[in-house]
């Protein structure tokens, strides 16, 4: 199911600020197979300091793989990633993080049993004393901080304390997003991080995108949503069947067009590759 | 903005109104069957099965009744302390029973006295090479020693290749048991010092219970090591996609079941003052059903160290009670089987309320 939305509205689209500057990420040649399945083939890919970059293409396209192989989630089958001024081989999420990349999975990563600030700060709480794994939890400094983050970016949870299993999608959204606003990082990866919020959610996420945008932090965005992609992006690079097969300006380019080259109507001749 | 009392959606919350915890549940049953034990007793019997009825015997309770209770499930209690934290994250210990008994036989041979009334224990394991009289403190590192290994090995087999943990811990349930044989080819080891003795004697299995299972309500509630063990138990791939050392932290986890289950060798092959290759029979069992019936769920995440205490009161309860009622130690089995079948229903029951609540 292809759940495009080509409603572009038109007047305030949002790119000129923020002046691309160095590279931050670029992919060589990635590529990851799941056994005989190609998820993800020979993908190069690039992304500028302070650019919002938007990856579109249909379900199953390798999105998703894409985000697991830069943040060392799954180990890529082939290929080279340069990030933030040397080659990196991360070993694990956790490096991922620390090199300073935040990401919202499309799975959210949530612990069904935990509170929001436990969640918000799973893998790198606050403590009071180190020692070691047996650190005494902050508690209190995590819940100021979680209130604090929830406040900056608009989310509005009933009660932080209460553990998020009954939880509405969207507001598990909102804590996987408040978790990724909360940390500063070198580059933000969001892998369709609206598609299950209503109107006026959907409107505060793109809100914290944009404040990304005007304090100059890179963003890789997933989304199915053409008028937000547009709105909110510098750049879209469409995935077809685990390759990349354009690489738009948005300044230059139309909702059209956008969905040709996702249903594969249209080729980019240097991706003919991937046709 | 600053208003958090309306969620997303503009629905209200009623912060006076929290859920109960699963403790409050356990709790309640443990008064239950309490209760039933004293209402038969005073039926049948006319006897109390709590309170002190006695002449000439100041107190409210039957006390002696009440160490019973606590003394007999401590043991298995400690172990048990250990297999709630492996089952909260989402995995299981069949080991427990075997290990104790190896790390018994182990340990116990290294407390063993030269000699007994003058004539010389020429039976002690370590006789000839001189190692009798030693010093409390080694067998007691013994012990820990060889339980930390057995949660080691367990623990790396779990993390490292995979492996369910209901099969890797059947393998160290076999083998332990058959290393605990072959260490004395089957001889028991009898006759420890003063020192060894005094660890488990009395009311010390109490105080060891007591004491590890405060400790380790704290270290699950207010620590980095707690807060993970719940996060894996909850949803391990995104323990994994947050940074948490998913494997590591298995690992450290069946090595503390390991530990916890070296000091239960300890204080049972103390109290009884002899280690034997088939002691610890079953115990796994026991204590993965305290566990249980005191609320830790088994698919792991939830349930705390309190409800695993509160669950081995009740076992307690039970087996005092069935002695009181002077019914035979079959019902007991049988009725305890039935009580852990019902706790694993209940907790379905209790999480499938709960979605259905909201
Ligand atoms: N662990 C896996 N084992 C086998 N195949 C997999 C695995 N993970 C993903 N795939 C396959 O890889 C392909 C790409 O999946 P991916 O999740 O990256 O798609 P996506 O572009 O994110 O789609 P969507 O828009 O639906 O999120 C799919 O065909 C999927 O079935
Ligand atoms: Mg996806």
């Amino acid at each position: 199911m292809s759940d495009i939305q080509t409603n572009i509205s038109a007047g305030d689209v949002d790119h000129a600020d923020g002046h691309p500057g160095d590279v931050i990420l670029r992919t060589e040649k990635l590529t990851k197979h799941y056994g005989g399945v190609h998820a993800l083939v020979d993908c190069d890919f690039e992304i500028r300091k302070g650019e919002h970059v938007a990856i579109m293409g249909d379900n199953g396209a390798g999105k998703s793989t894409f985000v697991r192989q830069i943040t060392a989630v799954e180990q890529k089958t082939s290929g080279r990633i340069w990030f933030d001024g040397a080659y990196r081989d991360f070993n694990g999420p956790l490096e991922a993080r620390e090199a300073g990349i935040e990401t919202v999975f499309q799975n959210l990563a949530l612990a069904d049993h935990l509170d929001v600030p436990d969640n918000l700060f799973l893998g790198r709480e606050k403590t009071l004393f180190n020692l070691g794994p047996f650190s005494i939890l902050d508690y209190r400094g995590m819940r100021e901080a979680t209130m604090a983050g929830l406040q900056k970016t608009g989310v509005k949870i009933p009660n932080i304390r209460n553990t998020i299993q009954y939880m509405s999608g969207g507001q598990r959204q909102c804590v996987a997003i408040a978790r990724t606003a909360t940390f500063h990082s070198k580059l933000t990866i969001m892998d369709e991080p609206t598609a299950a919020l209503g109107v006026q959610e959907t409107a505060q996420v793109e809100n914290i995108i944009r404040t990304l945008k005007e304090q100059g932090e890179p963003l890789i965005l997933i989304s199915h949503n053409m008028r937000q992609v547009m709105e909110l992006c510098d750049r879209i690079v469409v995935w077809r069947r685990g390759r990349v097969c354009a690489n738009l300006n948005v300044a230059e380019t139309t909702g059209e067009e956008v969905v040709a080259y996702i249903t594969g109507a249209k080729t980019q001749p240097e991706y003919a590759s991937a046709a | 903005m600053t208003d958090t009392t309306h969620g997303i959606g503009g629905l209200t919350f009623d912060a006076s109104k929290r859920d109960w915890p699963p403790e409050a549940g356990v709790a309640i049953a443990l008064v239950l069957i309490t209760a039933t034990f004293e209402i038969l007793g005073r039926l049948i019997y006319g006897e109390s099965f709590l309170f002190n009825t006695r002449e000439g015997v100041d107190g409210l309770f039957n006390t002696q009744r009440l160490q019973v209770i606590i003394l007999q499930v401590s043991i298995i209690g400690i172990i048990s302390l250990g297999v709630t934290q492996v089952i909260l994250t989402g995995g299981i210990d069949l080991s427990s029973g075997s290990v104790v008994a190896m790390t018994a036989m182990i340990a116990m041979s290294f407390a063993q006295v030269g000699d007994i009334n003058g004539i010389p224990n020429s039976r002690a394991v370590f006789f000839d090479s001189g190692w009798v009289n030693l010093p409390v403190m080694l067998p007691v590192l013994v012990a820990l020693a060889v339980g930390l290994c057995a949660g080691l090995v367990n623990g790396a087999f779990v993390a490292y290749t995979g492996i369910p943990p209901f099969i890797a811990t059947l393998g160290m349930m076999v083998a332990a048991r058959g290393a605990a044989q072959w260490w004395t080819a089957g001889q028991p080891v009898s006759f420890p010092t003063e020192s060894y003795a005094a660890i488990g004697g009395g009311m010390m299995p109490v105080a060891i219970f007591v004491g590890l299972a405060i400790l380790f309500h704290l270290i699950l509630k207010y620590t980095v090591y707690g807060k993970h063990t719940y996060a894996i138990g909850s949803n391990e791939a995104a323990a994994r996609m947050s940074g948490i050392n998913v494997k590591r932290h298995k690992l450290m986890v069946y090595a503390m079941a390991g530990l916890l289950t070296g000091i239960a060798a300890l204080v049972l092959s103390s109290k009884n003052l002899t280690a034997q290759s088939g002691m610890g029979l079953m115990y796994e069992l026991d204590a993965i059903a305290m566990a249980v019936i005191g609320g830790i769920s088994l698919q792991g995440g939830r349930g705390s160290v309190l409800g695993t205490v509160l669950g081995a009161l009740i076992f307690g309860v039970i087996i005092s009670g069935f002695t009181f009622l002077k019914l035979d130690a079959y019902y007991q089995e049988m009725v305890k089987g039935g009580i852990i079948v019902g706790a694993v229903v209940l907790d379905q029951w209790r999480q499938g309320r709960a979605a259905r609540k909201m």
